[in-house]
């Protein structure tokens, strides 16, 4: 089914990137109007596109401004009917690209998203933060690791580190605020809660999460293509696990 | 055989462009950090200009050619010496076998390339050989160089091999190492400066910001922080503030995002910045005054200049096409 995306605002990020802004709340209806430009320029692209980032609210499109502009000299020579773009900076061929796609992209909302299941072993010395995130709310940690896993989690966006998610949809219940001071180092694998936001470390990075659980998975994988197990627009689901089936799990 | 590192040097790793169209799953792009530098190094030698290369910082290493290679310094003003001999800056140089490379310190700037013949033999993750430290991936390792490595070169291409032809049969006399009588013309090379003036683009929230934040941010000197890395350039000056507080989305920045946390001092985001970023952006470093602000040392005052997008891609492009030239005028030297 072809759609129209009718409010969209773009502006320019720098003198070679432009973001499509397509709402200014994080909601279901933008995600899924980011993914619809994101699955059109996965398979479609103007001479000098480089590469594209979905966000929150937005797509950024990266290019390349001199092979943009050659690519529309190439179109006029061939069409001089075509020939209207010459007074065009890149800026402006590629925003009347992109005007041209948001009438008509292909609506993918039917699609199921893929549910990515995640075994967590919480608390110990994977969680050392469980505690404090279940005193913080009257809570046992049982309840805290059960309200947890009760949920799934859209994949909004990766980014801060290479396939972080950004995670929608956690229970208020079982929120809890930053660290006062960053811890230096956070393990790979690291589950984590910051604010109401839940969040999975893929590397070992400095961070103020109250760290909950790790996960035995890797969320990296640079020898593969895609070089993430989860992309933007996926769902996850946590599963609890012991330490004993942590280890086993490390070890395969 | 290749190039053995006797002395790594501070911060030496291998670069290229970066590592682009992996941003959407949050694999930081990298690459140089002078990329006009960067490229020209690849040209004079005659590689494609996106080919693996040193990125040496500050204090550089010193290397020992186990076989003869033609190289090309380009960058920060460092003074490396062969044998007692200082070598040119922005030439090809053919170095024979057994000869050892003393980069030594930079005099002004933070940052040289040296570029080989052929590229460094090594795997390329996600189409790149950029060093990203933090996840440990690409160049050597995921690492920066250290003593007794050695670095396997590929074979030069037809265009390198004609360039060191003409070299050899210049260096009659023997010499340890040969270059050319010609440099790149001054029009073409940066304009390093001991106070930048960097032209930048009005970034995404500019209008969120106090107009006399605004005001300051082009009237008055911003000096660079010693914070400052590959990440992003942290700079102080007068505090720039937002007209009221707000909570901003994590959305995508780039190379010379100019954003600013809450205790008002900007941030220049550079070659190693993550994909995305939370804080508000005031302005926007145009591409080819990046390479400026790649070389601005610790204490170095920075001053900020507002210009449009069409001007800015009107530079870019006149720069990639200087480039192109370059790159014509060594295919016509090699002839």
């Amino acid at each position: 089914m072809v759609a129209k995306i009718t409010n969209y605002e773009m502006a320019s990020l720098g003198d070679s990137a432009i973001m499509v802004s397509l709402g200014t709340q994080v909601d279901e209806g933008t995600h899924q109007r980011v993914m619809m430009l994101s699955h059109y320029l996965e398979q479609h692209s103007f001479y000098g596109m480089i590469e594209y980032i979905p966000a929150y609210t937005s797509v950024t499109i990266v290019y390349e401004p001199l092979q943009v502009y050659m690519g529309m000299l190439q179109r006029a020579e061939a069409d001089p009917e075509a020939g209207s773009e010459l007074d065009l900076s890149p800026y402006e061929i590629v925003s009347k690209w992109l005007e041209s796609v948001l009438q008509q992209v292909q609506h993918t909302a039917a699609a199921e998203p893929a549910l990515v299941e995640i075994p967590v072993c919480y608390g110990g010395e994977f969680g050392p933060d469980l505690e404090f995130v279940a005193a913080q709310n009257g809570m046992s940690t049982t309840e805290v690791i059960q309200i947890h896993c009760s949920r799934d989690y859209l994949v909004y966006m990766l980014g801060f580190a290479p396939g972080f998610p950004y995670l929608g949809g956690m229970d208020k219940r079982i929120s809890a605020p930053r660290k006062q001071t960053p811890r230096l180092v956070i393990p790979s694998g690291t589950v984590g809660i910051a604010g109401e936001q839940t969040g999975i470390y893929p590397i070992s990075t400095p961070g103020g999460w109250q760290l909950i659980g790790r996960t035995p998975i890797s969320l990296f994988l640079p020898d593969k293509n895609p070089p993430t197990l989860l992309k933007a627009g996926n769902r996850i689901r946590f599963y609890p696990i012991s330490p004993i089936e942590y280890d086993q799990w490390s070890r395969i | 055989m290749g190039i053995y590192v006797i002395k790594p040097g501070v911060l030496t790793t291998i670069q290229d462009m970066g590592r682009f169209g992996y941003q959407k799953f949050g694999v930081v792009a990298g690459g140089a950090m002078d990329t006009l530098a960067y490229r020209v190094a690849n040209i004079l030698v005659g590689n494609e200009e996106a080919e693996a290369s040193l990125e040496i910082t500050v204090v550089g290493p010193t290397l020992y050619f186990e076989h003869a290679a033609l190289i090309a310094i380009c960058g920060a003003a460092f003074k490396p010496m062969i044998d007692g001999e200082e070598l040119p800056l922005w030439r090809p140089v053919w170095i024979e076998a057994g000869q050892t490379l003393h980069m030594g310190s930079a005099k002004q700037g933070m940052r040289a390339y040296i570029a080989v013949a052929g590229g460094f033999k090594l795997p390329k993750p996600m189409n790149s050989y950029s060093t990203y430290l933090r996840a440990q991936i690409g160049g050597l390792e995921g690492r920066m160089l250290k003593a007794d490595d050695v670095l396997q070169i590929r074979p030069p291409n037809e265009r390198s091999t004609k360039i060191i032809d003409k070299l050899k049969r210049e260096n009659k006399k023997g010499d340890s190492f040969a270059s050319v009588s010609w440099k790149v013309s001054d029009e073409l090379l940066p304009r390093y400066a001991l106070q930048p003036v960097l032209r930048v683009l009005p970034g995404s929230q500019f209008e969120f910001f106090r107009p006399e934040s605004l005001q300051s941010l082009f009237q008055e000197p911003f000096v660079v922080e010693p914070q400052s890395d590959r990440m992003g350039y942290r700079l102080k000056g007068a505090a720039l503030q937002l007209k009221e507080a707000r909570e901003l989305l994590s959305e995508p920045v780039v190379m010379g995002t100019v954003q600013v946390p809450s205790d008002g001092n900007p941030i220049v985001l550079m070659a190693d910045r993550q994909t995305t970023g939370g804080y508000p952006k005031i302005a926007q470093v145009i591409s080819v005054d990046l390479p400026l602000l790649a070389q601005a040392q610790i204490g170095n005052p920075i001053r900020f200049e507002l210009i449009d997008i069409k001007e800015a891609q009107r530079l870019k492009m006149i720069m990639d096409l200087s480039l192109l030239q370059l790159q014509l005028t060594i295919k016509m030297y090699s002839l």
